[in-house]
């Protein structure tokens, strides 16, 4: 620890910062603009500037940024000093020349970084007379807007996109005052992590589209913490509400998990819960048609079901919280509880589990992924499955080169010196995956192949790196040579990593990861080995347990069921349409609890109206094993409620005790062995600060005696909250509340999402407090660490017929945003990939159809040349929104549509 | 006695004073140009809606009576969807008209609205928006903002350099 003396007061402040983080971390208000503690230090924007002095006997003292000078012991500094202020206001004052007048139509206004800073330093008065600078604007895609006239040339933006997030298309164009940020033409920004300008951006050049289609004010929104539910990683994210439409999410930070930024589908995905399909209402199947009823009808009908016959059946969700499939699984009965997963991908789940729980390598946190100096992906096409980890392992591949920097003595948070003593060095990351990948650009090399053969070189790292692991039959010489190469990284790397997935729908490439990742912990015991997982709670069903899909489906054969429970499940997403057809109409009742209209619901006797997460509070694990708590945003006046609400008190199971969520936590920690701490994720709903609730609405919402004045002049009482210690009001504890319950990030004077500094311990550290979020099991250690023996045989392409592996899109290949429209827009029409030389042989083109035969049934799709792929094999887009694929990998034929 | 008399004198000299009470709603009295009454959404000297959603006046609104809805026009000029102000709870202290960055917002000389039912005291937006400028004949916020809306290109407001040519290389 280091003393500073900031206006001649001590401060104890840790070395290997500047001081302008160091001045942030103690709660300073000192002014910034290019700074950004996930960027590091630039000093462009010269706004940051403090007095430095020799000694306490200097009077005179010098200006220095705070960015760019280190924490050194003994160091004095003013920052009230007239001089300093005047300096900024000075900076400020020149910023602000040739903005705007645009304040009250900026989408920025009123969580603005640049109307703090102004207010901070002190500038109020326009001096400059004269004329602005402007620009036109471009057009960025669905998700982003771009106000270029607002621009304060800070260049967090091109700094953030191009050397943060690995884009290419945001550049800096022209000079001096006219410095323009932006596409060399109008188009979609291509990079998935372009949302993050919208946070990055000080001011408000770069703001939400789709916020602007339904726009309101940070202070008029109601929030609560939630968790993304895209995909498995578990990305804290903040949903605002306003009449009763959630209006957008903004990245919660989480010093382990997602930290300063989101990917896009996790930004504007949210947008399903507005859909003007919602299911709203319950119907019952009456002659033939799905008709509204009450609530109270629904949850009688419910009843009756349940009690009538005892053979009722649950099914599951990876989509549903904890709570839900725990709710179900206690109404119909342990044993009659099915994961609603089919068999193969609830084993590859399962396999993970294990793998994780078994050890030897821990699985790390994505913050954790950042600091990897090597990193092995197997099988898994991260940036379109679990987005955010491949933003993390960007970061990864600047670690070893950081050694480069670290020999000259320059601070890992000097960016740009940094950057200048490393160039393009980067550190290795080798990708395996049976298409090209957006991460190849960065990879040291890569490996196109078949699931088995990937898993194969898999075997064969584990084999090179300790003789034991078993080595795969008759492995071609180059691959043993690629498999040797990614061997000596690995073992030279301090904190290397293994990653990983279901992607590849394949249980040997698991296999292959977990025998890398346990031959490295031999001799290296940081190895990390991470897996992605596609659904926001798969990790936490595969930990509850059940039998799959299909053994629902021979119980319904069988006549043990006869009635079935849909719980937030698309069951034709899930197996083949036939058998699901077939469990549908041979069940004699089928209730389905969903947000959203899908080929179940539509075959459901009884459909209730389940709560998206932002009407619903509950759990969901993540791909770390981290159970974390979302919590609801506003009460629907529909009969929209969370699923686990609609199941309590249903009967037979005996969930007549659950008057809140804690009852039902408190139930499930102790009937199922792993979720024991499962409670802790959050305080419970009897939580108070000094007595009070902690507000939902910031304290400037504004409206609450006219919101609602249309329909009754006389405000109702506002709802209540029986399970959590957050309230529906403004009224409350406005101070700090524990870090799982942080509404929304607003300190005085910091209005923007910068204030997350002052809700950490440390800059870029975890939240005060800790993070929030359990996790549900460390590595465990003491077992001898055993290899999977399997490895699979090669793969042999066959005459007139190809194997279909999955290929995921961000967009198109999840279930839930494909219900936003701005991501719809991004969606890409159903196709077949094929390589070049293949299509040739087929005599096919670019976009000519092909029809494709699988298992007796033919489709016909328009081709896109996919370079890289193997041959032998073809790739089919997954998930895409009215198309059905079957389960891969499988065995189809092609051939040219007539 | 004496004060018996002495009262029956007062009220016999008050017959024949001037009248105090005002014979509302006869006579009117008169109310300053700056009274703080009933408000109003104006119009800028264009004709066009003056309000830009902006949420200013709802924020500084004391009793949060005021509630409004931003959309835009598809050249992007902004404007409430809706705007709704609860006068059963107005308390007429026009911090909303200093909020107002366009002057959109004013209150006027006019209280006469008091109704029988509360309800009625919700105004929505066709009730608000008058047809003129109001206190401020000429301000027009969008000659001074600098986006674009319908009618108005990048560059063409107040003190504003064309837009720069991103193509070229010249200093």
């Amino acid at each position: 620890m280091a003393t500073i003396y900031v206006d001649n007061k001590p401060y104890e402040v840790k070395p290997d910062q500047s001081l302008l983080s160091a001045c942030l971390g103690l709660g300073l208000n000192l002014p910034y603009f290019c700074w950004h503690p996930a960027l590091g230090s630039v000093g462009a924007c010269r706004q940051c500037a403090v007095k430095q002095f020799k000694d306490e006997n200097d009077t005179g003292g010098r200006l220095v940024m705070a960015c760019m000078t280190p924490v050194a012991d003994k160091v004095r500094i003013a920052i009230e000093d007239p001089e300093t202020v005047e300096f900024r206001a000075g900076v400020i004052e020149g910023l602000m020349q040739s903005h705007p007048h645009d304040c009250p139509v900026c989408d920025e206004g009123g969580e603005c970084h640049l109307q703090d800073m102004t207010v901070m330093t002190g500038h109020i008065y326009r001096r400059y007379e004269y004329t602005k600078r402007t620009f036109h604007n471009q057009y960025l895609g669905p998700f982003v807007n771009h106000e270029m006239n607002r621009c304060i040339q800070c260049y967090r933006c091109v700094r953030y996109y191009r050397e943060y997030a690995g884009g290419s298309d945001l550049n800096s164009f022209l000079m001096r005052n006219q410095v323009f940020f932006g596409r060399s033409q109008d188009g979609v920004l291509e990079n998935e992590f372009a949302g993050n300008l919208v946070e990055i951006c000080p001011t408000g050049v770069f703001t939400d589209k789709t916020l602007k289609q339904h726009y309101t004010r940070k202070w008029d929104l109601q929030m609560a913490p939630s968790i993304c539910v895209h995909c498995g990683l578990g990305c804290n994210t903040t949903a605002g509400e306003r009449y009763e439409t959630l209006r957008r999410i903004v990245n919660r930070y989480h010093g382990d998990v997602n930290g300063y930024f989101l990917c896009d589908r996790g930004r504007f995905g949210y947008e399903f819960v507005n859909h003007k399909e919602r299911i709203r209402q319950p119907l019952l199947r009456k002659n033939g048609n799905q008709e509204t009823i009450t609530a109270e009808q629904a949850r009688e009908h419910l009843k009756s079901l349940v009690a009538a016959g005892n053979k009722v059946i649950g099914l599951g969700s990876p989509r549903a919280s904890l709570e839900s499939n725990f709710a179900l699984r206690t109404v119909v009965g342990p044993d009659r509880f099915f994961t609603g997963v089919a068999e193969a991908d609830a084993r590859l789940a399962s396999l993970i589990l294990e793998v994780l729980r078994k050890g030897p390598a821990c699985t790390p946190s994505l913050t954790e992924m950042e600091m990897a100096d090597a990193v092995f992906v197997l099988g898994e096409d991260v940036t379109n499955t679990a987005p955010r980890m491949a933003l993390a392992l960007r970061q990864s591949v600047r670690q070893a080169p950081m050694e480069i920097a670290r020999k000259k003595g320059i601070a890992g948070w000097q960016d740009d010196a940094v950057r200048e003593a490393v160039q393009e060095e980067k550190g290795p990351l080798y990708i395996a995956t049976p298409n090209s990948t957006r991460l190849d650009g960065i990879a040291t090399e890569t490996f196109r192949a078949t699931p088995e053969d990937i898993a194969r070189l898999g075997f064969a790292v584990a084999n090179a790196i300790d003789s034991v692991a078993p080595r795969p039959p008759n492995l071609p010489a180059d691959v043993s040579n690629l498999a040797a190469r990614i061997a000596q990284s690995l073992q030279g790397a301090k904190r290397p990593l293994v990653v990983s997935g279901p992607g590849c729908r394949s249980e040997a490439v698991i296999q292959a990861a977990a025998n890398v990742a346990t031959a490295l912990a031999k001799s290296n015991p940081e190895v990390a080995l991470s897996f992605a997982a596609p659904e926001c709670n798969t990790m936490g069903l595969a930990m509850m347990g059940g039998a799959p899909l299909e053994a629902a489906f021979q119980a319904v054969r069988d006549g043990n069921a006869d009635t079935v429970i849909v719980l937030e499940n698309d069951l034709y997403r899930r197996a083949g349409s036939k058998q699901v057809d077939e469990l549908l109409k041979n069940a004699k009742h089928v209730v389905a609890l969903d947000s959203l209209p899908n080929s179940t619901t539509e075959l459901a006797e009884l459909v209730i109206p389940a709560g998206s997460f932002a009407e619903a509070d509950g759990t969901f694990v993540n791909n770390e094993g981290r159970a974390q708590r979302f919590f609801q945003v506003f009460v629907p006046q529909d009969s929209i409620l969370g699923s686990w609400r609609w199941l309590a008190g249903v009967g037979p199971g005996d969930t007549s005790n659950w008057k809140n969520l804690d009852d039902l936590l408190n139930a499930m920690a102790q009937s199922v062995p792993g979720f024991k701490r499962v409670p802790e994720a959050a305080p419970e709903a009897g939580f108070r600060m000094a007595g009070a609730k902690v507000p939902r609405e910031p304290h400037r919402y504004s409206g609450r005696t006219a919101m609602l004045a249309n329909i009754n002049v006389s405000e109702p009482k506002p709802p209540e909250d029986p399970d959590s210690p957050l309230s529906f009001t403004m009224e409350g504890n406005p101070n700090e509340p524990p870090s799982a319950l942080i509404p929304f990030f607003w300190a005085p004077g910091w209005n923007s999402i910068q204030a997350t500094n002052k809700f950490q311990s440390e800059i870029a550290g975890p939240l005060k407090g800790g993070n929030p979020g359990v996790r549900l099991f460390e590595k465990a250690g003491g077992s001898a660490p055993s290899y999977f023996a399997a490895a699979p045989e090669g793969f042999h392409p066959k005459q007139g017929a190809w194997l279909a592996v999955p290929l995921y899109h961000i967009f198109g290949s999840e279930e839930l945003s494909n219900w936003a429209p701005a991501v719809r827009e991004l969606i890409p029409q159903p196709y077949v990939s094929l390589n070049a030389e293949e299509a040739t042989g087929l005599g096919v083109v670019e976009g000519q159809m092909l029809q494709v035969g699988v298992n007796g049934s033919q489709f016909q799709l328009p081709l896109k040349v996919a370079k890289e792929l193997p041959k032998g094999v073809v790739g089919l887009p997954v998930g895409l929104p009215d198309f059905k694929e079957w389960p891969m990998p499988a065995w189809v034929n092609l051939s040219r549509a007539i | 006695m004496l004060s018996l008399l002495r009262t029956f004198w007062e009220i016999l000299q008050h017959t024949f004073r001037p009248r105090v009470t005002v014979q509302y709603p006869d006579e009117k009295p008169y109310l300053a140009p700056r009274w703080r009454g009933r408000i109003i959404l104006s119009r800028d000297p264009d004709g066009g809606e003056r309000c830009v959603a902006c949420y200013l006046c709802a924020v500084a609104c004391p009793v949060d009576c005021i509630a409004l809805q931003a959309t835009e026009d598809p050249q992007g000029r902004r404007y409430p969807e809706f705007f709704r102000i609860n006068f059963s709870r107005c308390i007429f202290c026009g911090l909303c008209e200093d909020a107002c960055p366009t002057y959109a917002i004013q209150l006027t000389p006019d209280f006469e609205m008091a109704e029988y039912k509360r309800q009625n005291l919700v105004y929505e937006k066709e009730q608000l928006l008058i047809d003129g400028p109001g206190k401020y004949p000429d301000y027009n916020f969008w000659r001074v903002a600098g986006v674009q809306i319908g009618g108005k290109n990048k560059g063409e407001s107040e003190r504003e350099d064309p837009p720069t040519d991103v193509h070229s290389n010249l200093p």
